[in-house]
């Protein structure tokens, strides 16, 4: 990080320029319907986007964007430990090269060296809602740990829920990339800010827009379009049948990426979209295994998960918490123990790793499968 | 002519004497009390007066001046007005009582001269007896609660008629029975019988109960969490004798003691709009906070995410001595507080928990409210009980197990801690070294030196372990922490955020 390492051309730099200018004029104007839509809108040359967006001030903006001087921008770029690719260059990802509404240059913060060697099937992006249940947040958080240890590079948001777990559980074991909506130097969500920071560290958070520029709701459908395009496939965890991550699928289904969803509930309205995604043939995705197998075809790269063997009561546990109790009262019910036996017995099984609990004291099955499960 | 009376008055929960000097002379007729009286204590005027002319006294037409030493000690509350009485009657010569200056005397006087009850009036007459004074006159019934301080006369007077009786060694009123402090019959108050299932939210009870540790309940409304902690004291050992005077001391100032007179332990339940004073003692004159009332008993928050935050930051200091320090202009008051803090708090604003379907909640105001939790207090909490509304089979099923049977193995695990640390102290109390030698075995001793390393737990969350770990060995009678112990006590611990 804070190294020089910009190659993008001033051209490029100064688009990226124009759009955090243009922020509040596209806001009015990109409402979501077709002819409308952030990237459809992001296709369109300088002139023609000023002319749509800000007609009123188009010349006063243009004009103040092709002011700015190739040293300015580069040394505001440095100002923010921050860095830029564009489309020129050779640091530029091959997978956003497809895409036709691809963005000009990439300001990342973080190593660059993680996006020299991108190509879409080493990367997998992971999305999903903001309102994610338990379920989702640990299915996201181990898909995220075992497709980074697989050498996957896991791409996504930084939102609330699944993005923020998928994140988490990568950033632990492998590499991760963050695309964010607004200037790749400020923590959005700010309640993410420690995540972020350990992301710039470690890994690379990347964006469309400069160092400083502010997230508007469009935004956020346009980042969708780079972390489509950036991997070679796209998996929903979890989402209503409305969702922002339901953009992203489709974006990436456009860009002939492949589509995973992983099942939950039908009666879960958190789970509406990845199961319509798997009704409309998405790839169902219960592990990272799955994943793997869809891109690199079934068996190229085996993922190791099966924990220790069990002691019969712990697994009479363990099969309690597969059916869905979730306290330790629950558990201790289902298996008919008492208090302090229920106790020792999850203590147990979360040292193991079979589950995790959460900072509510409420108990979820984590991906680890028992030998014995394994077995029949 | 000039006399003397001695009282006192209430400074928090503790009594300071206060001298009544009377002077009545030739003047113009008048009634003038000074020596920073308070406005019930400068309304004593006309109870005085109206009560002694309705007792068959006669109010002196002359110019009386009361002077209330030390005069830079604020004197509040209507308790001065026999002592204000006795001294006008013994100057203006209807009283001839050469004994007023060696007895101590409080109470409130109706219009009609019968003497209302006083708050206080057990530190008042501990008060009395420390300054030497031979007997002191209360209200007749605040009688058998001043009985309960030894080494002094308590003579109880229900009105200023019986006074001149009481001079003339007429009349001697039988020194009243005092207040039983023994815990009355257990049976009839809340019982643990009335939780049914949820066998481990009763082990967080029970442990908590035996080491002292505090309790965070986090479940849905409706889930038992209010119920399960109206029921702890009920599980909590007996107090001690020296214990019960100190819970009647506070009581008795607050003028609760009828509240609690099973004599059984303090439990508080203020409702989460309490002002900062209000929970840990405040204003002026201070009065003692929610936080001294639940001495050596529970305070149970409910909607922890609701209270005040200040008010919650000002309960921190007191949780870790023991004891709130007020301070104001001119002093600095100490009051007790050692109290076992129960809490329970809803997974969301809404209530339901995010596992639910039909919870609404926005998933920045769940971090939030979530975020609230974990602020505040939770580092002072050491278990944390995730609780779920109890089946239909559970609610319908045999009644628990009753309170006297857990807490006959909560007192058993009390006294062992006892031998270990010393009189009066419990686990919870263990400092960071004494919580490092207990006796652990190696297997549970490798349990926790795996989920230390495993999930970067800080030296506050390891020592959080090694204490509730020894009060489950001290509730299971071993000397050596074991790996079932130990595992337990790492499910029962309060998580840090992760």
């Amino acid at each position: 990080m804070g190294r020089e390492f910009t190659r993008a051309c001033a051209d490029c730099l100064r688009r990226s320029r124009l759009l955090a200018l243009l922020g509040p004029y596209v806001e009015r104007i990109a409402t979501g319907e077709p002819g409308s839509r952030s990237p459809e809108l992001l296709r369109l040359s300088n002139e023609d986007l000023v002319e749509v967006a800000a007609p009123k001030v188009a010349r006063q903006l243009l004009g103040r964007v092709r002011e700015l001087s190739e040293r300015q921008l580069r040394e505001e770029l440095v100002a923010a430990r921050c860095w830029a690719c564009c489309r020129h260059d050779d640091l530029y990802p091959e997978g956003l090269r497809d895409a036709a509404d691809a963005p000009w240059a990439l300001v990342g913060c973080g190593d660059p060296d993680l996006l020299a060697g991108l190509e879409p099937f080493g990367a997998v992006t992971v999305v999903g809602s903001r309102r994610a249940t338990s379920y989702g947040r640990e299915v996201a958080r181990e898909l995220g740990r075992e497709l980074a240890a697989a050498g996957m590079v896991v791409v996504s948001g930084l939102a609330f829920g699944i993005d923020a777990c998928a994140h988490r559980g990568a950033v632990d074991a492998g590499r991760t990339i963050a695309v964010l909506g607004c200037g790749p130097d400020t923590a959005y969500p700010a309640a993410h800010r420690s995540l972020w920071r350990r992301i710039c560290e470690e890994d690379l958070v990347i964006s469309e827009f400069p160092p400083g520029a502010a997230p508007w709701r469009w935004t956020f459908p346009a980042r969708n379009r780079i972390m489509a395009a950036l991997s070679g496939m796209t998996v929903v965890v979890e989402a209503a049948a409305r969702s922002g991550s339901l953009i992203t699928a489709d974006l990436a289904a456009d860009l002939g990426r492949d589509l995973g969803a992983v099942p939950g509930p039908v009666t879960s309205r958190a789970s509406a979209g990845p199961n319509n995604l798997l009704a409309g043939g998405a790839c169902v995705v219960r592990d990272a295994q799955d994943v793997l197998d869809a891109m690199l075809g079934a068996g190229a790269r085996k993922l190791d998960r099966c924990g220790p063997p069990l002691d019969p009561h712990l697994a009479a546990v363990l099969a309690a918490v597969e059916g869905g109790a979730d306290t330790c009262d629950a558990v201790a019910t289902a298996v008919d123990l008492s208090g302090p036996e229920a106790a020792a017995a999850l203590a147990r099984l979360e040292l193991l790793r079979y589950v995790t609990c959460s900072t509510m004291g409420v108990y979820s099955r984590t991906l680890l499968s028992s030998p014995a499960t394994s077995a029949i | 002519m000039l006399a003397t009376a001695h009282t006192f008055t209430l400074d928090g929960i503790a009594a300071r004497p206060v001298r009544v000097e009377v002077d009545v002379h030739r003047g113009l007729p008048g009634f003038q009390i000074v020596g920073l009286p308070d406005a019930a204590v400068r309304e004593a005027r006309e109870r005085v007066r109206a009560a002694l002319s309705n007792c068959g006294f006669e109010f002196p037409l002359r110019r009386i001046v009361v002077n209330l030493a030390p005069a830079s000690l604020r004197k509040a509350g209507p308790g001065m007005d026999l002592a204000i009485a006795s001294a006008l009657l013994s100057a203006a010569g209807q009283l001839e009582w050469e004994a007023l200056s060696r007895v101590a005397m409080v109470g409130e006087l109706a219009l009609d001269g019968s003497i209302r009850a006083v708050n206080g009036a057990l530190a008042i007459a501990e008060a009395a007896r420390q300054g030497g004074a031979e007997a002191i006159l209360v209200p007749g019934d605040n009688g058998p609660e001043a009985a309960l301080a030894e080494g002094i006369d308590v003579i109880p007077v229900d009105s200023l008629t019986h006074l001149p009786a009481l001079v003339a060694g007429e009349w001697e009123p039988r020194r009243p029975e005092a207040l039983s402090l023994r815990p009355g019959s257990v049976a009839g108050g809340p019982d643990l019988a009335d939780l049914r299932g949820q066998p481990h939210l009763r082990h967080a009870l029970e442990v908590a109960a035996a080491g002292g540790h505090s309790l965070l309940m986090i479940g849905p409304p409706g889930a038992g969490k209010s119920l399960a902690a109206g029921r702890l004291p009920s599980i909590l050992p007996p107090l001690a004798s020296a214990e019960a005077l100190e819970v009647a001391r506070i009581a008795s100032a607050c003028g609760r003691l009828g509240d609690s007179l099973s004599g059984g332990r303090p439990f508080r339940a203020p409702h989460h709009t309490i002002s900062p004073g209000g929970l840990v003692g405040g204003g002026t004159p201070p009065r003692p906070g929610e936080a001294t009332l639940a001495h050596r008993g529970v305070l149970f928050l409910d909607e922890l995410c609701e209270f005040r935050r200040d008010a919650l930051e000002a309960l921190r200091a007191p949780l870790e001595t023991g004891e709130v320090s007020i301070s104001r202009a001119s002093s600095t008051r100490t009051l007790p507080c050692r109290f076992m803090l129960v809490a329970a708090a809803n997974p969301c604003p809404c209530g339901r928990g995010e596992a639910d379907p039909d919870c609404s909640c926005a998933p920045i105001a769940v971090q939030r409210y979530q975020g609230r939790l974990s602020g505040a207090l939770a580092d002072r909490i050491d278990i944390l009980a995730a609780v779920r509304q109890p089946s239909a089979a559970e609610i319908g099923g045999a009644p628990g197990e009753a309170s006297a049977d857990v807490r006959e193995r909560v007192c058993a695990a009390r006294e062992r801690q006892e031998r270990r640390l010393g009189p009066g102290r419990c686990n919870a109390e263990m400092t960071p070294a004494e919580a490092r030698e207990c006796a652990l075995s190696s297997d549970a001793a490798g349990l926790l030196a795996e989920l230390y390393a495993r999930q970067r737990l800080s030296g506050r969350a390891h020592d959080r372990a090694l204490r509730l770990a020894q009060t489950i060995a001290d509730l299971d009678g071993v000397e050596t922490i074991g790996q079932e112990q130990m595992a337990q006590a790492l499910q029962l611990r309060r998580r840090d955020r992760g």
